[in-house]
């Protein structure tokens, strides 16, 4: 009893020193608007994504990153502990294509120039053939959305507080917008958002009208197909300038040439739309012929086509933008029986997907916020979509396919911290989330205000409990 | 294209919302006891034609049906080869005019079909069987046009008429100097604004084309000649399908109206060494009847459509039998997908209007715009090898009378008028039991919707005021310390 008295003692010593360095620290980082870096989420039922569910194990974070995982993992003495009974945690979810952090309209850049471009010259011109940068009206591919994050946007916290941690914010407007960024959705400064800065190039098959070319579908597959072939050129072409500078007419600078030749050389995704079967076989082949890698976004006719998306290992990032009856519509026209089935089985999509082997990962598409978002989730688990199956789509897959699966995605050793904490299935309506990390930071989730009862716990609770824990550990 | 006005003539003739998709497949089918229009070889009566592997495989009045085939029995009626359609706008996707430049050579009327465009349908049921799909005529220059067969439920990769010379759409006059709409506030007119600027920009099209063919082949020659270290030419996707009109490798549709701006056409053709394959509508054609044959291009014309802006005031119904006298090989065309399921009668006016015999009426809607599409050796008449493409009507087609019963291509039945009919009600029922389904569903939303307002309008409920998630900056895990 005496000896074990003063084992104890010699093992305080430290352990007191420790918490006074701890209690400077975390009085310091709280002066900065920081917190502790190490947190373990113990006895919660755990759903990795990458391998079986641990019933009741521990999940530890250490500096933004997750350090270990497992039924049974020791818990760093500096770890806050959160008392995961009864609550399940699975890795940040990832919403694969928004606009979250930036100004809707699109830059001035964006904007398409009226009556540009060699289509609307106002007199002939002599001999030469006319082409210089003004031939890319709508062309901003060099805007990169990480560049233009805004962190008053309040969808983040909206988003976060239903289990998104991640997703992908693309530029809008034009032809070429811009490249997508994936982001974190927490940080005090832009910067502290970005995954992936570059991640995808964004292409948009919508005619700028105002007319100038193009105004068309047709034309705005030529206007691409000549912007590809011109990147092709430079690739081919510079390198024979730069080694013989001395014999050559130089090259003309064309910063979408450059800006998508790069974006090709790091194999960065290039998102085109589709979303009925004749939209997502064009794209398929006109992926093919730009020898691109390509990502479809839309997708919601895909369980027409799923062999053919198979076939040519193309994934999709699916609309849970749902085709529904218009709000407005007219009751006197009815719609056509095409349209009634496309609304019927749109969210069949997913299921069929999974079942002929694409892989695929969902986006809001502009739904007004999570609660869509989930409802229409449901859709497609009504429709036959295995649970399991739209968690890795809303996470590893959806990670994968924007070129951040090595970190993101799934609650593994090593990659970043992106945690959700619920008190139930995430599919299930009734279920709350109560905790969410992204990077390794701490949120709580406070439930909707409407829906709090008087003399709810508050969430702060559990963190008392997480202390009074951490000291039984001390003695 | 034509004008607006007939779009309202396109009114629900099939208000059915979709239709049964995708060929019956049979190998082999004989078609018994009809009167067989083969184009090239007079009528036959009570006749039979076979198919296999989707030709034909034999014409004759003692033919029996080998094992197996499938035998459509056709008494008193008449097969004819299937309708080939030498200007049309369906199955297009997302615009039929890239308007944006008076040269869209560019934009590729491939990449955008439609192969669920009704209109593909509609047109099988009026025993069309192939399509020259158009660009618009928006431009001096316009788009790349495409063959199809109208292989109704396969996939826009099926439709293109396999090996068929692609073409491109020019066109002349009033569309492509803009004098019948005014662009909106705001945007200048665009150039050209006159004949005399579309002869221009079709020049300076060609002038910039051979540049660039030139630039091409200097480089492809000193290369070959083992030069190294060259930066090749960039490829033009505006120029490239200009260079395949100058080395004769696509075909040019030019939409004109009148005599003079045709006569223009040909002479530019001939200084830079191309030819106009067909002129499209050609409604003065009768005028220069001579000079369009000595340029070797055809003709593709209206039944009897005029005076409905100025430059076809002097477009008369004579104009497809005076062509064909003076030895120009004319075609009948729709140039919309209403008038394409009645291209049979549309054949049948030039007998009234200048007195074609009944065969070379048929001739205008199927062997001449095959031959005119480069495609006769396939289509356009009942010769033993072409492609199964076949129309069954019900009364001689070139009576009034004349309802379609089956068309088929590649020897597969694409339409069937029966199969149509009584499928039917089986469609109306699917539409309305989705109609239900959504309303049921609709009805239960609501419902639980307003279950969600009550509970929230519970008195004993306090509401606290949202906090910020964002510990980092509240604090309060330090705060707990």
């Amino acid at each position: 009893m005496k000896n074990e008295l003063r084992r104890a003692w010699l093992c305080a010593i430290p352990i007191v020193l420790l918490l006074v360095a701890l209690a400077a620290w975390a009085h310091s980082a709280r002066g900065e608007g920081g917190e502790p870096p190490y947190f373990a989420i113990t006895n919660a039922r755990i759903v990795p994504v990458s391998g079986p569910v641990i019933e009741s194990g521990t999940v530890v974070i250490a500096k933004g990153l997750i350090q270990a995982v497992g039924a049974s993992v020791t818990i760093p003495p500096e770890a806050w502990v959160i008392d995961g009974k009864g609550l399940t945690v699975y890795p940040g979810l990832i919403d694969t294509q928004t606009t979250i952090g930036l100004e809707q309209e699109g830059g001035d850049e964006a904007a398409p120039r009226a009556g540009g471009g060699r289509g609307r010259r106002s007199a002939p011109l002599s001999g030469e053939i006319i082409r210089d940068p003004e031939d890319r009206p709508s062309s901003t591919p060099w805007r990169i959305a990480a560049d233009e994050i805004k962190t008053d946007d309040k969808r983040i916290e909206s988003w976060r507080n239903a289990g998104f941690t991640t997703v992908l914010s693309a530029p809008e407007g034009g032809i070429l917008p811009g490249q997508g960024s994936v982001i974190d959705l927490a940080g005090n400064r832009p910067g502290d958002y970005v995954v992936k800065s570059a991640a995808t190039l964004q292409i948009s098959l919508r005619p700028g009208g105002f007319f100038g070319f193009p105004d068309s579908l047709m034309g705005v597959i030529a206007y691409i197909r000549q912007v590809f072939d011109d990147v092709s050129w430079y690739q081919q072409a510079d390198p024979i300038y730069q080694a013989n500078m001395t014999k050559s007419a130089r090259l003309r600078y064309d910063r979408t040439e450059q800006v998508v030749a790069a974006a090709l050389q790091e194999k960065e995704i290039v998102l085109l739309p589709a979303n009925n079967s004749v939209q997502i076989l064009r794209g398929l082949r006109l992926a093919d012929e730009w020898k691109i890698r390509a990502a479809l976004y839309g997708g919601q006719e895909g369980y027409k086509v799923a062999a053919a998306i198979a076939a040519a290992k193309t994934p999709v990032l699916i609309s849970l933008k749902w085709p529904e009856r218009p709000k407005d519509a007219d009751p006197d026209i009815p719609p056509s029986l095409r349209e009634l089935r496309f609304r019927d089985l749109a969210p069949s999509t997913p299921a069929v997907f999974a079942k002929a082997g694409v892989k695929f990962a969902f986006y809001s598409d502009g739904l007004s916020g999570p609660k869509d978002i989930f409802k229409n989730l449901k859709k497609a688990l009504d429709a036959g979509l295995a649970p399991d199956v739209a968690l890795r789509a809303l996470t590893l897959d959806a990670a994968g396919i924007l070129g951040v699966g090595d970190r993101l995605g799934t609650i593994e050793p090593g990659k970043i911290a992106n945690l959700v904490v619920a008190d139930g299935d995430i599919f299930n309506d009734k279920t709350k989330v109560k905790h969410v990390f992204v990077d390794g930071h701490w949120f709580e989730v406070h439930e909707e205000a409407s829906h709090d009862k008087p003399g709810d716990k508050k969430p702060m609770q559990s963190v008392d409990s997480v202390h009074a824990k951490t000291a039984g550990v001390s003695r | 294209m034509k004008s607006l006005m007939r779009i309202s003539i396109l009114a629900a003739a099939f208000a059915v919302a979709a239709i049964p998709s995708g060929a019956q497949d049979a190998k082999t089918i004989l078609i018994e006891n009809a009167t067989i229009i083969t184009v090239t070889h007079g009528n036959i009566e009570h006749a039979s034609l076979l198919i296999r592997d989707g030709k034909i495989a034999a014409i004759g009045t003692d033919l029996k049906a080998p094992d197996g085939a499938t035998v459509i029995d056709a008494t008193g009626q008449f097969v004819m080869p299937g309708i080939i359609d030498c200007h049309s706008h369906i199955a297009i996707d997302g615009g039929v005019n890239e308007g944006g430049t008076s040269v869209s050579s560019m934009a590729r009327i491939p990449d955008v079909l439609n192969p669920d465009d009704l209109d593909i349908y509609r047109d099988l049921a009026g025993g069309t069987t192939v399509a020259n799909v158009l660009h618009g005529s928006a431009n001096s220059i316009g788009g790349q046009t495409v063959v199809i067969k109208l292989r109704w439920g396969k996939p826009a990769s099926e439709l293109p008429f396999e090996g068929a010379m692609p073409g491109i759409k020019f066109a002349l006059g009033e569309n492509p100097k803009e004098s019948n709409f005014s662009p909106p506030a705001g945007v200048s007119r665009r150039y050209p604004g006159t004949r005399l600027g579309v002869e221009e920009t079709i020049r300076q099209a060609f002038i910039e084309a051979r540049e660039y063919k030139k630039t091409w082949d200097d480089y492809n020659q000193r290369k070959a000649a083992g030069e190294q270290n060259l930066i090749p030419p960039r490829r033009d996707v505006q120029l490239d399908p200009l260079v395949e009109v100058l080395e004769g490798k696509r075909y040019v549709h030019a939409h004109c109206y009148r005599a003079d701006e045709i006569v223009m056409l040909i002479r530019v053709a001939k200084e830079f060494g191309f030819k106009v394959r067909t002129f499209q509508h050609v409604l003065e054609g009768y005028k220069i009847a001579d000079e369009i044959v000595a340029s070797g291009a055809g003709g593709s014309t209206f039944s009897d459509w005029w005076a409905y802006k100025m430059e076809a005031y002097d477009a008369i119904p004579y104009n497809a039998a005076l062509m064909t006298e003076r030895g120009v090989v004319v075609s009948v065309n729709s140039d919309d997908a209403e008038e394409a399921r009645h291209l049979n009668q549309e054949a049948a006016k030039s007998m009234k209007y200048g007195g074609l015999s009944a065969n070379d009426a048929i001739k205008l809607v199927t062997l001449n715009p095959a031959i005119q599409l480069g495609i006769d050796n396939r289509v356009g008449s009942l010769d033993v090898g072409k492609d199964a493409d076949i129309a069954i009507f019900n009364h001689d087609p070139l009576s009034v009378y004349a309802v379609v019963q089956k068309t088929l291509i590649d020897g597969q039945i694409y339409f069937d008028r029966q199969t149509d009919i009584s499928g039917r009600a089986a469609l109306e029922k699917e539409k309305q039991d989705l109609l239900d389904k959504e309303k049921k569903a609709a009805d239960d939303q609501k419902k639980s919707d307003e279950k969600d307002k009550d509970k929230d309008k519970k008195p004993d409920q306090k509401k606290k005021p949202p906090k910020s998630g964002d510990s980092m900056e509240a604090g309060t895990v330090g705060g707990a310390l």
